[in-house]
């Protein structure tokens, strides 16, 4: 699985960097860092709808802090876990 | 509305917006023979003796527009029937020389050139002068003055000299290092830096049919002092407008670079800076003994550029800066696969107004992705302190010492120095332009105030360290 987290500046500004943070971090908690590539894009083109990620060729918009768990649940625990 | 610093500016700035212009509207082949017209209406001359030549010049111009002369690999050339064959033959005393009792000109001349008919009057002679130009210094009347080329004067490589045959200036592709100061001195615009803005609309319209091909714009830091009409933001959506699919800072490529290139340089000790093309072409050409120590880094552009293809492979990146040295380094075999094409300020304007643009009217948009430090690269000095932090991000235990060179003639005093150790130095910081990246060619203004506007800039970016800034990439 290949999981994009937007760095492109609205992105960033709107906290993406913290999404990463997050994201390696529920990646090695649950054992996925073999399964799943992390990567940074320059801008997924959803600037104006919160940090945006995209799942393989899934787009996922409005990712923050509050909303991360139940997003990593769904679209990366789930799927991985099958 | 201040535009350009110079009419030499404005004019290469219309060919290029024409051809921009046919471009994007595919019929450059069948209207480039318009454009002179365009330019140069009516029959009245207003640069030159005639029409005529005015549009011949001006297709020379559209020909450098759209790439110039492919044999010759220099960016930087001489447009022949441009050159206004400038006077030339070193200091000369003039008709303001009074023939005044002191002759302090006499005295200070070290090779005892200065002789004096009757009525005292002085003369130079050419034989002994060697143009030191301490005669012109003390001259209480300013009556000795240089004729000299002002693209001779302007190149401190001594790569432009007077062709025997055509009396035009030519160019010395082995000694020059395409940093386009001869391009912005110029007074008639007879040197000129080769343009790819029509490769660029080319891929514009190519992302326009399939947006699979994405066209990344790469903007160096320099960019906060430029477009002065409008904000930082409006440019930037301005940039998007145009087809790119994102604006992308080059500072955060040189936040990569300030972060590797600390450890190199506490790993070898000694270090010569890799982000200026034209100072890294001149160790090359005038101080190959040197070329051991230039950091293996790649420039910042090259850097970003890396990243961004490996995330998206099939990533078009085209890179705008000040620079016209950029045009040559993005060619070489260790770039080229991370930068597709290169424009300065002066051609970003062309683009944006090939479209007719109201920039200023444009909602904004942001631009974020570097550090403090990544974004002062574009001043003098800004590199040498990028570095110091990195060291200190890095826990290294090793004590920069940074010589930053502000234009090529100091950087030569450095790598003389430093190629007989006897630089106080440990890292040479070389900017081949006077001020840095913000005195390049292919910026619109030089002003005072570009330096302070860099600097707030810097002031403003969201990160404040390097580490902080790259983090998300590792």
């Amino acid at each position: 699985m290949n999981i994009y987290v937007c760095v492109g500046s609205s992105c960033h500004l709107k906290g993406s960097y913290q999404i990463i943070e997050l994201m390696k971090k529920a990646l090695e908690d649950h054992g996925l860092t073999d399964q799943v590539n992390l990567s940074a894009a320059f801008c997924l083109g959803k600037c104006t709808h919160g940090v945006t990620i995209k799942v393989d060729d899934e787009i996922v918009t409005g990712v923050s802090p509050e909303t991360f768990p139940d997003i990593f649940q769904k679209y990366i625990l789930t799927p991985v876990k099958g | 509305m201040r535009k350009f610093d110079t009419k030499v500016q404005y004019l290469k700035y219309k060919v290029l917006r024409e051809v921009a212009r046919h471009a994007f509207e595919d019929r450059l082949m069948d209207a480039y023979i318009d454009i002179p017209y365009t330019i140069v209406p009516g029959n009245e001359p207003t640069m030159r003796c005639c029409v005529y030549k005015e549009r011949a010049i001006v297709n020379e111009r559209i020909h450098m527009a759209m790439g110039g002369y492919k044999e010759n690999p220099n960016v930087i050339e001489v447009i022949d029937i441009a050159c206004d064959e400038c006077p030339m033959g070193g200091y000369e005393v003039t008709e303001s020389c009074r023939g005044c009792l002191a002759h302090r000109c006499e005295d200070v001349c070290p090779r005892g050139a200065i002789t004096f008919d009757e009525h005292q009057k002085a003369h130079i002679d050419k034989e002994k002068c060697v143009n030191c130009g301490r005669c012109a210094k003390v001259c209480p009347y300013s009556a000795i003055i240089n004729k000299r080329r002002p693209c001779e004067s302007a190149c401190k490589v001594d790569a432009i000299s007077t062709s025997a045959e055509s009396k035009a200036a030519q160019i010395d592709n082995s000694k020059c290092i395409s940093c386009g100061a001869c391009v912005y001195m110029c007074p008639w615009g007879a040197v000129a830096d080769k343009s790819f803005i029509v490769d660029v609309v080319k891929m514009l319209k190519e992302s326009e049919k399939d947006p699979a091909r994405k066209v990344y714009a790469v903007v160096a830091p320099s960019i906060s002092s430029q477009f002065s009409y409008a904000k930082l933001g409006q440019v930037v959506a301005a940039i998007k407008k145009l087809g790119f699919h994102s604006v992308v800072e080059a500072a955060l490529g040189a936040d990569m670079v300030a972060y590797a290139e600390a450890a190199e340089l506490a790993e070898k000790g000694f270090l010569t800076s890799s982000c200026c093309p034209a100072f890294v072409d001149y160790i090359h050409k005038k101080f190959p003994q040197m070329e051991g120590h230039i950091s293996h880094n790649l420039s910042p552009m090259a850097a970003i550029g890396q990243y961004i293809k490996g995330v998206d492979p099939m990533a078009k990146i085209v890179f705008i800066g000040p620079c016209t040295a950029k045009k040559m380094e993005f060619q070489k075999e260790s770039v080229s696969p991370y930068i597709d094409s290169v424009l300065t300020f002066e051609e970003l304007q062309a683009l944006f107004d090939s479209r007719d643009m109201e920039i200023s009217q444009l909602e904004e948009d942001v631009l974020d992705n570097a550090s403090y430090y990544g974004r002062i690269f574009a001043r003098s000095g800004g590199l040498s302190d990028a570095v110091a932090q990195a060291l200190k991000e890095q826990n290294l235990d090793f004590e920069a010492k940074p010589v930053a060179c502000d234009g090529i003639e100091a950087c030569r005093m450095a790598l003389l120095k430093a190629s007989k150790n006897v630089l106080p130095g440990n890292f040479i910081e070389g900017m081949a332009c006077v001020g840095g990246c913000i005195g390049g060619a292919g910026c619109l203004t030089h002003e005072e105030k570009n330096k302070a506007e860099v600097d707030k800039y810097g002031r403003e970016a969201y990160e404040k360290t390097i580490s902080d800034a790259i983090g998300a990439l590792k």
